[in-house]
């Protein structure tokens, strides 16, 4: 970001930093301190309250949190050489733990326990983790950023086109569906909790009423199946507005004069879109890619007011992780790692998402 | 678009306002239920929700869920913890980040891109990935206060209002604005012989009103929705917020009635006060979407 040339400005160091210090010094304080003190942290054994003194413990709470190991079993065979079936003519394997628990010829192992499996020919491989619920913890976060980027920007732009329309009340339009972002996510989240309730939910309702009751009541949230999928879309619904709001922005800087242009040319609807509208925001689609992103990864509210994580771990979020040994488990050394984990994914996506959509020239 | 003949051009207006009607409905349904809700007893809005009584004030309509909620938690005192800190931290944002701003913006001195350069790289840090750790700093804080010197800030107020003082998307949009204000106005003050900080108060502060309702927005709404970090800070019952207030009415049996009297108790003032201001809101997300 250019500064104003200094030349009408006379050097005052002391004035200078005396106005930027109370800022500068609360930033350093509370953000960029508690930051080092994450990296430093994440390596040690610190607690919130400890008796013991704090030691450095090197990677080991990296490890213990991203440690992963893949296991490939033949099934087990008797004495002939013919392979065991259980009763359902599946072949049968040994069991996992026997490996993951003081094996001495499976050092790597010990202590992980099964990520998922799947079918190789005869054999059977297996995905171990030394910490199965963090893993979850960020496969889900992953699926939740995934959806959400794509999904909840294109809705925005949508809802920006429409609202850009000159019609009258228009601006009544806007300010609803700008409505959910000034409502807080636990309020919002405790609402559509009662809307996705299994008995008296009105989700269930409505669609019982809409296909004349044809549809069966699900449990939106207590279903380990569409419960991340629930919170996704609630997610969306509250957030929309505001990426909508600078979808807008983006579009109003767009020269009506291209339109007209466009209009004399007779190009069709797409085709104004495709090569007047959509080249125009490039800047702020980059932007909103980003701020999405980056909201995305910080899930959390949702998570703690609707599902705690469960069911099985269908929704555990990786700030939920953090949040749970942090500070529900007083271990602020591992919370400390999650968080730089959690802060290496979102720098390295945020500098992906740039160079992918940096300005070619 | 002059060649549609008038029946088509109405038709057209039709379909057009239907879909954002629908559109509309999407987006205000769950509140309207809230409200409506908030006004019926349990059993009555337990069985409502299987029609669209569920969104509408009919029945047994009474206040009663509200006088329950205040008997049930100190509700009261979680709304004034809330504007209190709400609007302690919002003040005292406008002051520091606009002067730190100032100083970017109008003032030549050493280390300032670098200071600057820092600044906007927070922007980058998602709070979450410091709250872990900004726990344990806070718990072992020193602070000067009635009892003479004390450690830890868990449980008061400014554990609550300090971290969140100074950002760096607030300097960000105060020296965005800044740098767009007449510098001559600057160079004519201080050819007059003005200082820095009449120049701050009288010149640069008094064209502001436009960043400074925009800034101000942005903390109220942060502020006021704040939960994962009330929720870690604050134990004691005397200095929660609304949003962690929430939990006295999830004791066992959820009487949903008070919890939606309760919702709508602390939505409604947002609500309103956004829907008076709503031009004012909405360019103020919109700003955050213009870098420079």
């Amino acid at each position: 970001m250019p500064m104003p040339s200094g030349s009408k400005l006379t050097q005052s160091n002391a004035a200078g930093w005396a106005f930027a210090l109370p800022g500068f010094a609360l930033m350093v304080l509370f953000i960029i301190v508690p930051f080092v003190f994450a990296i430093v942290l994440s390596f040690t054994n610190q607690r919130l309250v400890s008796p013991n003194p704090t030691e450095f413990v090197g990677w080991s709470n990296y490890q213990q949190l991203l440690g992963v190991g893949m296991l490939t079993l033949e099934p087990e065979k008797d004495a002939s050489g013919a392979i065991i079936r259980d009763a359902d003519g599946q072949p049968t394997y040994p069991r996992v733990r026997t490996y993951t628990r003081n094996n001495p010829d499976y050092p790597g192992l010990k202590g992980m326990r099964e990520l998922t499996s799947w079918q190789s020919g005869q054999n059977r491989t297996y995905i171990l983790a030394s910490d199965v619920v963090f893993l979850r913890a960020i496969i889900n976060t992953f699926i939740f950023v995934l959806v959400v980027a794509p999904v909840q920007g294109g809705l925005a732009l949508g809802l920006a086109l429409l609202i850009n329309q000159k019609l009258r009340g228009i601006n009544i339009y806007r300010a609803i569906y700008f409505m959910p972002v000034v409502v807080s996510i636990v309020v919002v989240s405790l609402l559509w909790r009662f809307i996705y309730d299994g008995n008296s939910g009105l989700l269930n309702n409505m669609l019982g009423a809409l296909s004349f009751g044809a549809f069966k009541p699900v449990n939106w949230l207590g279903n380990p199946h569409t419960a991340l999928g629930a919170i996704i879309a609630m997610s969306i619904w509250q957030a929309v507005g505001f990426h909508m709001v600078i979808w807008l922005s983006g579009l109003q800087t767009i020269s009506p004069t291209l339109y007209e242009a466009a209009a004399i040319e007779g190009s069709t609807k797409w085709q104004t879109f495709r090569y007047v509208t959509w080249p125009g925001l490039r800047n702020t689609a980059v932007l909103v890619l980003i701020v999405i992103t980056m909201q995305a990864f910080a899930l959390f509210a949702q998570i703690d007011v609707m599902t705690k994580g469960g069911p099985l771990d269908s929704t555990q979020t990786i700030v939920f992780q953090a949040v749970q040994r942090g500070y529900g488990k007083q271990d602020i050394s591992g919370g400390s790692a999650i968080s730089v984990i959690l802060f290496l994914i979102v720098l390295t996506i945020s500098l992906v998402q740039r160079y992918l959509t940096r300005e070619k020239t | 678009m002059a060649r549609i003949d008038p029946d088509n051009r109405g038709l057209r207006l039709t379909v057009r306002y239907t879909v954002l009607t629908l559109i509309a409905i999407i987006f205000v349904f769950p509140l309207i239920f809230m409200v409506m809700s908030s006004l019926k007893p349990d059993h009555q809005l337990l069985t409502d929700t299987s029609s669209l009584r569920a969104f509408l004030p009919v029945g047994d309509i009474s206040v009663n869920n509200y006088f329950d909620a205040f008997k049930r938690a100190p509700v009261a005192m979680f709304v004034f913890n809330s504007v209190l800190v709400t609007g302690v931290t919002v003040l005292l944002s406008l002051l520091v980040c606009s002067l730190t701003a100032f100083s970017f913006v109008f003032l030549r001195w050493r280390g300032r891109d670098l200071v600057l350069a820092i600044i906007l790289a927070t922007l980058i840090v998602p709070f979450e990935t410091i709250a872990i750790p900004l726990l344990l700093l806070s718990s072992k804080l020193p602070w000067i206060g009635l009892h003479g010197l004390t450690w830890g800030w868990l449980n008061s107020y400014r554990v609550q209002i300090v971290p969140f003082i100074a950002d760096g998307l607030t300097i960000f949009l105060f020296v965005q604005y800044f740098k767009d204000l007449p510098g001559e106005l600057i160079e004519a003050a201080r050819v007059e012989g003005a200082s820095w900080g009449q120049i701050y108060r009288r010149v640069v502060m008094p064209l502001s009103g436009p960043v400074l309702a925009t800034a101000a927005i942005l903390k109220f709404l942060a502020m006021y929705n704040q939960y994962l970090w009330p929720l870690m800070v604050v134990q004691e019952e005397g200095y929660r917020p609304v949003m962690v207030g929430l939990q006295y009415f999830f004791q066992l049996n959820p009487a949903w009635g008070e919890i939606m009297a309760y919702l709508s108790l602390i939505t409604i003032p947002v609500l309103t006060f956004y829907l008076f201001l709503q031009r004012a809101f909405i360019a103020s997300i919109a700003s955050t979407g213009v870098k420079g």
